[in-house]
């Protein structure tokens, strides 16, 4: 059913409540653990598989169409900066991978613009976006524009 | 239930759902407005919410101006064609002059994007296809997220905003919006100067091919409810090409994208009996359509890419010929290890599914070439297709009928778009949708300084009736179920997953779904208006039996107006521009004489009746007069 919680795993922390996209990892009252209230509303994102800290949570593909006997495991590491998949075929068979998801330490390169110089008119008036035009074009002139670029708006079929 | 009223007022600039265009927004206020007040309210958790909660493994949308790979006006080209012509060139030539800009920002940030090795010297990315880049992107959202949390006020996150505010001084002017945290059922009131919706387009409105468990196994996400859309046509915003709705071939059942397959893997594909079937169909399509777009002699002379409605159209075609299924041809790509790395390492960085549903079902690409499938219909503006609101372009090139003051604001004033909001920008993709964020941000900043936001009125009235209206469907519940001994079965209220069902179904059999192979007329769709009506009328009694069947049901009120909107525009266009994503079986030839045209409609706000209009089509040509 999409996600589902194993019930020894979960401590009822919240975490997967806290991230799920689609608002439907809850906790259940009488068992204060966490489960899939609409497994017809997962997109088996693993937003909630990935935030577990106790790896509770798993998948099981949509009974419409998958058939039992399978697994897609995964552990993000944040600190490491990578994510491990283990997947498991039906008939045993089974594959790794290792992919990283950041280059940089979490939360150290993006400035706060409020404790930056503020823009000047000129560029208030430009059609420039922040830090532009660095990066936009080969050369160091500015903004591409229809001069620029030789082009004109015509009215009627062009294909 | 007791029921918190909490006010968030004297906000300069709120963004309403921070996917990849609401975080771009927020982003770039930020820069322009360094003492604005800005804030967010977002339906899920902003670190996993919009289309890219899952991750990506690729970037779309990206130049490469800076290695000399393309110009802005190569892209619009490139997406005039895909689209049948049927774009807003200036939005789009915009879009692709800043787009790098945001790319670049993406990779210090710290999302890993691939090198080519053979650019070593010069640093440029690893090319997927012309326009696409490779990245490891699974944590692309919670990366460009941190971006936007750390510019802003606040971040409201589980807040669904079911309307806008309207100013009740001065008429069609946006003052904020009004919603309610799912998770607590407090009634969130924004007030604010300017209004930058990045809500998402429409999945789960035609009938999907998976319709149990699987329903949720969408090729756009099941949270993308159509919000864009819903929040803009109540506030009387005009709207754009929203007929132009998206059918994707994709592999069969768990959507995963091909792409990668067929870009870079270099996989192909052929029918049941292993023939090749594209260019069989292509003569007669060429009739269709007219040469002009599909050069049946001439294409591979031309280099240009066949549209992929067209593409579509040859599937759709084999299929009912009885020659499927169509498969992916993976067997040849997949023997070296590097490109079968690649292969799933695309699925787990943005569709799980696929290696979930591959792992049950045995099939390894290496041996066995998988099935595939045309999707049901989407509608959304920011991959294939370009449906949304019709919105000012940029001051420096926009045509006057396409020019109204402020780059990427609605016919409201105030109200901006970026993503699937804004119309006719197709092929955004992420970086696009980000990049639109951020002109819409500078834009809205502008509006600000320039006074425009000032004398904002919003009556105690206004807030007070659309509480009432929000909250309505709990009290439809408690009173509804009083009646009856147990069950989903009341003869006064209906439940969210009920009205989308039936949504889901009328859509498909009248407006063009799976089931009637994507066929519609005139007829067809006329009744579909009426059942829509009806269905709204029914919408009045949707209970819900907590605040998640409450989010479940406003979600329901946006997808049913994005359809009846939809509909009206599918009617409207008498023609069939986009063979393979739709056809009106009562004119099944591209008409340029009558329709090179955009369609814009109004909906009013007080009547519901629906105004349609022709826009022009303006295109970018050199100065010689290409055609």
């Amino acid at each position: 059913m999409p996600t589902f919680v194993y019930m020894t795993r979960c401590d009822g922390c919240g975490h997967c409540v806290d991230i799920c996209p689609s608002n439907i990892m809850h906790i259940d009252d009488k068992y204060r653990r966490a489960y899939n209230i609409e497994p017809n509303m997962c997109w088996e994102c693993y937003s909630c598989v990935k935030a577990c800290p106790h790896q509770a949570i798993d998948v099981r593909g949509y009974a419409d169409f998958a058939p039992l006997g399978h697994s897609v495991r995964v552990i993000r590491d944040e600190e490491k900066g990578t994510i491990a998949w283990r997947i498991k075929f039906r008939d045993g068979r089974v594959k790794n991978f290792l992919s990283p998801i950041t280059t940089q330490p979490w939360g150290t390169k993006i400035p706060d613009f409020r404790n930056e110089p503020e823009p000047s008119d000129e560029m208030r008036n430009s059609q420039l976006l922040a830090f532009e035009p660095k990066y936009i074009r080969m050369d160091d002139s500015d903004i591409h524009t229809l001069e620029s670029n030789g082009l004109k708006f015509k009215e009627g079929v062009y294909y | 239930m007791d029921i918190k009223t909490i006010v968030e007022d004297n906000i300069d600039i709120l963004v309403v759902g921070a996917g990849l265009g609401g975080t771009g927004a927020a982003y770039e206020a930020r820069y322009w407005g360094r003492n604005k007040k800005i804030i967010i309210a977002e339906k899920a958790n902003i670190n996993r919410s919009g289309a890219v909660a899952q991750g990506l493994y690729a970037i779309n949308c990206y130049m490469g101006t800076r290695f000399g790979e393309n110009n802005p006006e190569d892209h619009v080209r490139y997406a005039r064609m895909d689209l049948m012509g049927m774009v807003r060139e200036d939005l789009l030539f915009d879009m692709a002059r800043h787009v790098d800009s945001a790319v670049h920002k993406f990779e210090e940030w710290g999302l890993p994007l691939m090198k080519d090795p053979k650019r070593e010297d010069i640093g440029a990315y690893m090319r997927e296809g012309r326009w696409q880049i490779m990245i490891h992107g699974e944590s692309y959202k919670p990366i460009v997220a941190e971006a936007a949390t750390k510019q802003v006020d606040k971040v409201y996150n589980r807040i669904m905003v079911t309307h806008l505010l309207m100013d009740d001084a001065q008429e069609n002017r946006v003052a904020g919006a009004v919603g309610f945290n799912v998770r607590t059922g407090n009634y969130h009131v924004f007030k604010s100067k300017s209004t930058i919706v990045g809500a998402g387009g429409a999945s789960n409105i035609f009938k999907p091919r998976s319709v149990g468990e699987g329903m949720g196994r969408v090729w756009y996400a099941p949270w993308s409810s159509g919000s864009a859309y819903g929040l803009l046509i109540e506030a009387g915003a005009k709207m754009t090409q929203m007929e132009n709705r998206i059918v994707l071939a994709r592999f069969k059942d768990g959507y995963g994208p091909v792409g990668a397959y067929f870009l870079h893997l270099k996989t192909y594909t052929q029918n049941g009996y292993g023939d090749e079937y594209e260019s069989k169909w292509f003569p007669a399509l060429s009739k269709m359509v007219g040469k002009e777009y599909l050069d049946t002699e001439g294409q591979h002379l031309s280099h240009k890419p066949i549209p992929t409605c067209l593409r579509n159209h040859a599937f759709i075609s084999e299929v009912n010929a009885g020659r499927g299924p169509i498969h992916m041809v993976t067997m040849e790509a997949f023997q070296d290890p590097h490109l079968e790395e690649v292969g799933w390492e695309n699925f787990l960085g943005m569709t799980v599914s696929q290696a979930v549903l591959w792992a049950a079902t045995d099939v390894d690409p290496k041996y066995e070439n998988p099935e595939l499938t045309t999707s049901e219909p989407y509608v959304m503006g920011s991959h294939a297709t370009g449906c949304g609101a019709w919105c000012s372009g940029p001051e420096d090139i926009s045509p006057d009928e396409y020019f109204w003051g402020y780059n990427r604001m609605t016919t409201v004033d105030g109200l901006f778009g970026a993503g699937d909001t804004v119309g006719g920008t197709p092929h955004a993709f992420s970086s696009g949708s980000f990049t639109e964020g951020r002109l819409a941000a500078k834009a809205a900043c502008k509006y600000i300084d320039d006074g425009k936001g000032e004398g904002i009125k919003v009556s105690d009235k206004q807030i007070a009736d659309r509480k009432t209206q929000i909250f309505k469907p709990l009290e439809n519940y408690t009173i509804g179920r009083n009646e009856i001994v147990a069950g989903t079965v009341s003869p006064s209220y209906i439940l969210p997953m009920s009205g989308l069902q039936r949504l889901q179904k009328l859509m498909d059999e009248y407006c063009g779904g799976v089931t009637v192979s994507y066929v519609t007329n005139d007829k067809l769709l006329n009744i579909g208006l009426k059942k829509l009506a009806i269905l709204e009328e029914d919408l009045e009694h949707i209970g819900a039996e907590d605040l998640h069947q409450l989010m479940r049901g406003w979600e329901l009120r946006h997808r049913h107006r994005t359809s009846e909107c939809v509909t009206q525009h599918t009617l409207f266009r008498k023609e069939t521009r986009w063979p393979g994503y739709y056809y009106r079986g009562d004119a099944m030839k591209l008409d340029d004489k009558n329709w090179h045209v955009l369609t814009v409609s109004h909906r009013d706000c007080v009547t519901g009746e629906y105004t349609l209009e022709k826009a022009p089509c303006y295109h970018l040509v050199g100065e010689e007069g290409e055609k």
